[in-house]
């Protein structure tokens, strides 16, 4: 396992989650990895993979054009020959123009493809919602087979590529936030498929949290601590399969909050709810995400706060919810 | 070999029964396997996942009726196999799955997403400095998806030289001819000018689809590293006169009247 220290887990953050796999660990792991091919769809520099693509054999990088669904399949032809392909470009451009190439190749032949989506969520703000990914949770969450994992930071982003990699699973990697990522994870911590992390100690509410929302989760945290509420705060990066005992450990607190830069449908939140209604007792869930509609664009700051998506909106939401519930 | 496959073509359609299965674009491929099978592909059931085997993808996932009856003409399927053809809980449906210890390479049925496939699958080969041929069969209706010319696009870019794209042109699809559904005619020139070297057969001659798809041929022929490309003229339905170019036989029943009509003309051809 790579071992992480502050000073890298700085190093990942400035680069934010997409710098830091394809500025970095996929150099790293070409060395370790001679079967690992790299597919984009145009987005080489973007991705920061000048320097792989300057230093790789021709064969270990393939530009696929702007056309994602070929780039997928042609990632299934080399997974099916032994290779182990990680295909990326912008999130909703690879769930939703090749979402069926997707349920193709990952989902019912179980091909193992490590799929990259970047940018997913609101981050690509001005650029308006052709460029948001606010589905891709719901759309891959409902194919069989296909693993999901949702990094906090940009040190676990790096973390969870080479768990996936290791894997020779399909996977489905959504990253989330810009540069400049705020840090999570400082030290070396144990990252497993149907696993979470609890990041922040309390007793009487659990936020479970996915992506750059699990920072925005702890800052939340820490002002309803100020309220005289003691919270705790779980990084749920393994979206699917999803952490079934976490989720049942969370329901002894007074209520259960979930937090996600993806639509309040079909994602996070969601799968949540699936679990705590399969229990006989359960506690209030309160899901917390983006809007059921399509925006007016705006800067990334914006966007977050349009949806309540922002710590101190977050903390008053939990405030608020827990009121209510008191009254009643 | 073509006539005993179509022939058993015919037996397992109508076995099939009320489930019916896709008898005109199976049978319109019937020569096209048989030649692949018998003289093209270097395959061997006893190492199926022989690292150096040829490569079929079969694209156009609806022509089991062909693609089964050659596995079994070949030693990969038995007639037990066969026998459990569209059965309930069974392996073989209306669309191959992938499987290689039965020789099948990709799983399909969803149209074109093979000829994507078999793109990666003459990168890796290249990649790995094997000399595998990928050989992938589409249909001409299947040419109105458009991830057909991106991998064709992707094919010509990389100089897969080792990939030979197979169109079995019977000239229709399920709701009529291909010329007035979205005429994807002229495909010939469409593939030229997407980078392959293309030639036309008649689809129902063994031997000039041989002379097409010999590798020997091939390299003679090419000048330049680029793929290629076998248009392949046939008749949908080819072999029973009722349902020769009838776009209704695209899938359907067979009835005991026509299944015997059916077999004696194959029979007596």
């Amino acid at each position: 396992m790579r071992e992480l220290t502050r000073q890298m887990a700085r190093v990942y953050s400035r680069l934010g989650q997409r710098g830091a796999i394809f500025g970095m660990a996929i150099n790293e792991r070409a060395a370790q990895d001679e079967k690992m091919v790299v597919l984009t769809a145009d987005l080489a520099t973007l991705s920061g993979m000048d320097r792989y693509v300057k230093s790789a054999a021709p064969w270990r990088f393939i530009n696929a054009g702007i056309a994602e669904q070929n780039m997928v399949g042609m990632a299934a032809g080399l997974a099916a020959e032994g290779l182990h392909p990680v295909v990326t470009t912008y999130a909703t451009f690879l769930t939703m123009r090749a979402c069926e190439q997707m349920r193709h190749f990952m989902g019912y032949m179980r091909l193992p493809i490590v799929a990259i989506g970047s940018g997913a969520g609101l981050s690509q703000g001005f650029a308006g919602n052709t460029h948001y990914t606010i589905e891709d949770l719901s759309m891959m969450r409902a194919i069989p087979n296909i693993k999901i994992l949702s990094p906090a930071d940009a040190a676990s982003a790096v973390m969870l590529f080479d768990m996936a990699m290791d894997s020779n699973e399909p996977v489905y990697i959504r990253l989330t936030g810009n540069m400049n990522t705020p840090m999570v994870y400082e030290s070396t911590v144990p990252f497993g498929f149907g696993r979470s992390n609890c990041v922040r100690f309390g007793s009487d509410v659990s936020i479970l949290a996915t992506g750059t929302m699990v920072h925005t989760a702890i800052e939340a945290a820490e002002l309803l601590e100020q309220k005289g509420l003691s919270v705790e705060v779980i990084d749920m990066y393994s979206i699917k399969p999803i952490d079934t005992e976490r989720i049942r450990e969370a329901m002894s607190k007074k209520l259960v909050v979930t937090v996600e830069e993806h639509s309040k449908m079909g994602g996070l939140g969601a799968a949540v709810a699936e679990v705590m209604s399969g229990e006989a007792h359960s506690s209030k869930l309160l899901r917390l995400g983006i809007a059921d509609r399509f925006d007016l664009a705006g800067d990334y700051e914006f966007l977050l706060t349009q949806n309540r998506l922002t710590a101190d909106l977050i903390a008053e939401d939990i405030l608020s919810n827990l009121c209510m519930t008191n009254d009643k | 070999m073509a006539k005993r496959m179509r022939l058993r073509a015919l037996e397992m359609a109508y076995a099939s029964g009320a489930n019916g299965s896709h008898l005109g674009g199976g049978l319109s491929a019937i020569e096209i396997m048989a030649t692949l099978y018998h003289d093209i592909l270097c395959v061997d059931p006893c190492a199926p996942a022989d690292a150096n085997r040829d490569r079929l993808i079969v694209s156009k996932g609806h022509c089991v009726l062909a693609y089964y009856t050659a596995l079994y003409e070949r030693g990969f399927l038995s007639e037990q196999d066969l026998q459990q053809f569209e059965q309930n809980g069974y392996h073989w449906h209306g669309h191959a799955m992938r499987d290689l210890v039965h020789g099948i390479e990709f799983s399909g049925g969803s149209l074109s997403m093979g000829m994507s496939f078999a793109v990666g699958e003459a990168m890796a080969c290249k990649a790995q400095g094997l000399d595998s041929r990928v050989y992938v069969l589409v249909g001409d209706g299947e040419c109105d998806e458009g991830l057909i010319w991106e991998s064709a696009m992707a094919t010509a870019h990389y100089g897969l030289d080792n990939l030979c794209v197979i169109v079995d042109k019977n000239g229709l699809q399920y709701d009529g001819e291909t010329t007035s559904v979205l005429n994807t005619d002229s495909l010939a020139k469409k593939f030229e000018a997407f980078g392959f070297e293309v030639s036309e057969v008649d689809g129902h001659d063994c031997s000039a689809i041989l002379k097409a798809l010999k590798p020997s041929d091939i390299s003679i022929q090419s000048s330049e590293k680029k793929p290629r490309c076998v248009i392949a003229n046939t008749i949908k339905g080819k072999g029973v006169s009722f349902m020769e170019n009838e776009k209704t036989w695209h899938h359907h029943t067979l009835n005991e009247a026509q299944y015997n009509q059916a077999r004696e003309e194959v029979e007596h051809a």
